[in-house]
């Protein structure tokens, strides 16, 4: 796009008019279905998309009759990738805007920023995004995969493609942490071994010594869960090294922001993921969703993983609403603890009562000219991690995320 | 043997790259005493100027070593002639301009090019030493770096414009007296060191994912490097670079990178400590 001063004018004047809009006047008639994402600043690559499907997703609630005879009301708030903007929203949502339901947040710092007062102000909360596990809190209903989900199906594959020696590269905070002890578990339950971890900074972006080290260990495989731009480094320099065609790849993370789209075809080609979505997947779920997207915002190039989670967690939400017939928040828990499921784009997913988890279909895939092509898909993953700590049934008042030791 | 060859072009390229990410900063901070905040963002545009240039279909040498520089250097000079012209000897009051032309420039690759991470791939194919396999971009960035130091030294030693830069910025006023408009001096000046900045960011925009905030992840290095460096420009950046490239990536290689990061940060603060003046403060005094 270039830049002239009459596109700048109408951008920046459009830009003016959505902060200045004014909110939909409210009819006591609707539900309010709370949103709380970084629709601007560094995380919008993964905001901006779950922000559209959280629209497509009320969209079409309201345009089949809305829920228990209301239409469904968005009050949204951009947190702009500020985690100080989450509690002060937070607190708008439940105490101003006395919301029904908060759907949002994206990093685990900003889920854990609004839990507490999602909790105390008795609102029920759910996060769509996939995480590192553990969390377990009557209050939130989470639907994202989490490690042992992802890894667990993971590893054996990739093991299975390259051999027994695994060399881990993960980003240095919790989610890389807990993902990297998830790895060496699974690593060595398929009778492997990890033959070195090195955890990065979020902002480092020179990965070649370390590349030299991976070569002087000679691991068979590398498992990289590495988050954000700066990491998307290591790909580059790994293809730029001619790495990629010697020792195979796969991550936890490569392609939930749609990275892979950046990564050429022959940086990207051959890495090995597993999630719960892919644009690729040929299924008459998939291939109608992405109809409804286009038809919405033009194409369908900015659909990702946790884009999909979103629209599956509000998805989820309005059956609880149905087959609750309230919107009340002890009726919803007790609907969606009642082994809840619906069809998603993303196959089916169901509700775990246990650990308000989900239990989903996890698609072992590989990168292929910038789209991830499904290998296998595993129908139906538990959350095992976070079912071996957590049990709601038993314990209602737990309000904890769980680290777990492996 | 291999893993010492791989190990040594491995530190040659650490080195190399903070003598580019420096360059920039050590004609406009070191020479001219701007605190250019903006020196990341500067970096940020030249890989977006070759990003571009590359997607229009410019030959990508072309644009990382002509069209980069080139585009970035102008926009330093606008800068300069709307901002920082009025500014100069006011050190502070630099720091707190540049810092708002940084947050302009981050918001204005945003609304440009969106926040999403873009790239390209590196031109080089890798090849191999004995059993290992290193990337072929990282000797041209060795190559660009040493033509750099080369380049700066002809030009500020041997050239008559460099004579009369190096001469208007230690005494700006008999440079006047000797019919010099240090006016001019200046903004020719202010342009080299953006140019150098533009190109740093354009040879490194292969290597990485670009996004309009990736400026901030160089700014520390490039100040560490050029204070540490000290009053001389090149040999000081040419010390200071190697002892911090080398200090990195032994202890990347040996411990974990986290540590290589510290190491580098604690390298810094204990030669500040000895040696206040930077490297070039007493060791190759009065050199160039």
């Amino acid at each position: 796009m270039s830049l002239n001063r009459r596109n700048f004018l109408t951008s920046t004047a459009a830009l003016a008019g959505a902060l200045t809009l004014p909110r939909v006047a409210m009819a006591a008639d609707t539900i309010k279905l709370g949103s709380i994402l970084d629709v601007s600043g560094i995380f919008d690559a993964y905001g901006k998309p779950m922000n559209m499907g959280m629209r497509l997703a009320v969209g079409e609630i309201n345009a089949a009759g809305g829920l228990l005879g209301k239409q469904v009301e968005i009050v949204a708030y951009d947190t702009q990738s500020d985690m100080a903007l989450y509690s002060q929203y937070g607190q708008q949502l439940t105490r101003r805007d006395k919301v029904d339901v908060v759907h949002g947040g994206i990093l685990s710092a900003s889920r854990e920023a609004i839990r507490q007062t999602m909790r105390k102000t008795k609102t029920p909360y759910f996060y769509n995004v996939l995480y590192e596990g553990g969390v377990c809190d009557r209050n939130i209903f989470i639907n994202g995969v989490t490690p042992a989900q992802q890894v667990e199906a993971l590893v054996p594959y990739a093991m299975g493609k390259s051999g027994k020696k695994v060399y881990i590269l993960a980003a240095d905070y919790n989610y890389g942490q807990i993902t990297a002890r998830w790895i060496q578990k699974f690593v060595a339950d398929n009778g492997g071994e990890t033959v070195g971890v090195d955890f990065f900074p979020l902002d480092v972006s020179d990965f070649g010594s370390t590349i030299a080290k991976i070569q002087s260990v000679g691991p068979d495989l590398v498992i990289a869960p590495l988050v954000g731009g700066a990491h998307l480094s290591f790909f580059r320099q790994w293809a730029a090294a001619g790495m990629n065609t010697r020792i195979p790849l796969a991550s936890t993370t490569l392609g939930v922001g749609n990275e892979h789209k950046v990564l050429t075809p022959e940086e990207g080609n051959g890495i090995m993921v597993a999630y719960n979505y892919s644009q690729e997947l040929d299924t008459p779920a998939n291939n109608a969703f992405k109809e409804r997207w286009a038809a919405a915002y033009g194409d369908t190039n900015l659909i990702h993983e946790i884009a999909v989670s979103n629209y599956q967690g509000i998805m989820t939400w309005a059956e609880a609403v149905r087959q609750a017939g309230s919107i009340e928040r002890e009726a919803l828990i007790a609907a969606l603890e009642s082994g809840l499921s619906i069809d998603g784009p993303a196959g089916k997913v169901t509700v775990d009562p246990k650990t308000h988890h989900a239990v989903l279909d996890v698609h072992i895939m590989e990168m292929e000219n910038q789209g991830m092509k499904v290998i296998e898909t595993l129908p139906q993953r538990q959350p095992i991690d976070t079912q071996a700590v957590c049990d709601l049934a038993a314990n209602p008042s737990d309000n904890t995320q769980y680290e777990i030791e492996i | 043997m291999d893993l010492t060859v791989v190990l040594l072009v491995e530190m040659l390229y650490a080195v190399a790259s903070l003598i580019l990410i420096s360059a920039g900063l050590a004609v406009v901070f070191g020479m001219m005493k701007v605190i250019n905040l903006a020196h990341g963002e500067f970096m940020m545009m030249g890989g977006y100027a070759t990003i571009t240039a590359v997607n229009w279909g410019v030959n990508i040498f072309v644009a990382i070593l002509i069209i980069a520089p080139l585009v970035v250097g102008l926009i330093g000079l606008v800068v300069e002639r709307v901002v920082i012209r009025h500014l100069y000897g006011r050190l502070v009051d630099t720091m707190l301009a540049t810092w708002g032309l940084s947050l302009f420039f981050i918001g204005l690759a945003t609304m440009i090019f969106g926040n999403t991470t873009t790239g390209i791939s590196t031109p080089i194919p890798g090849f191999t030493v004995g059993t290992y396999q290193i990337s072929g971009y990282n000797f041209f960035i060795i190559v660009v770096a040493v033509f750099l130091l080369i380049g700066m030294f002809a030009v500020l030693k041997g050239t008559r414009a460099g004579l009369i830069a190096r001469g208007a910025m230690q005494k700006s006023d008999m440079a006047a007296a000797l019919g010099y408009s240090p006016d001019r001096i200046y903004m020719a000046t202010f342009f080299c060191g953006c140019a150098l900045s533009g190109l740093a960011g354009a040879v490194l925009a292969p290597l990485v994912g670009l996004v309009p905030t990736s400026g901030g992840a160089y700014i520390a290095k490039a100040f560490i490097t050029v204070i540490a460096g000290g009053p001389s420009l090149i040999a000081g950046l040419f010390s200071s670079a190697g002892l911090f490239g080398i200090v990195n990536q032994v202890f990347t290689f040996a411990i974990s990178p986290v540590i290589g990061e510290v190491a580098l940060l604690v390298a810094a603060v204990v030669l500040l400590r000895l040696l206040p003046q930077g490297i070039t403060g007493k060791i190759f005094k009065g050199k160039l």
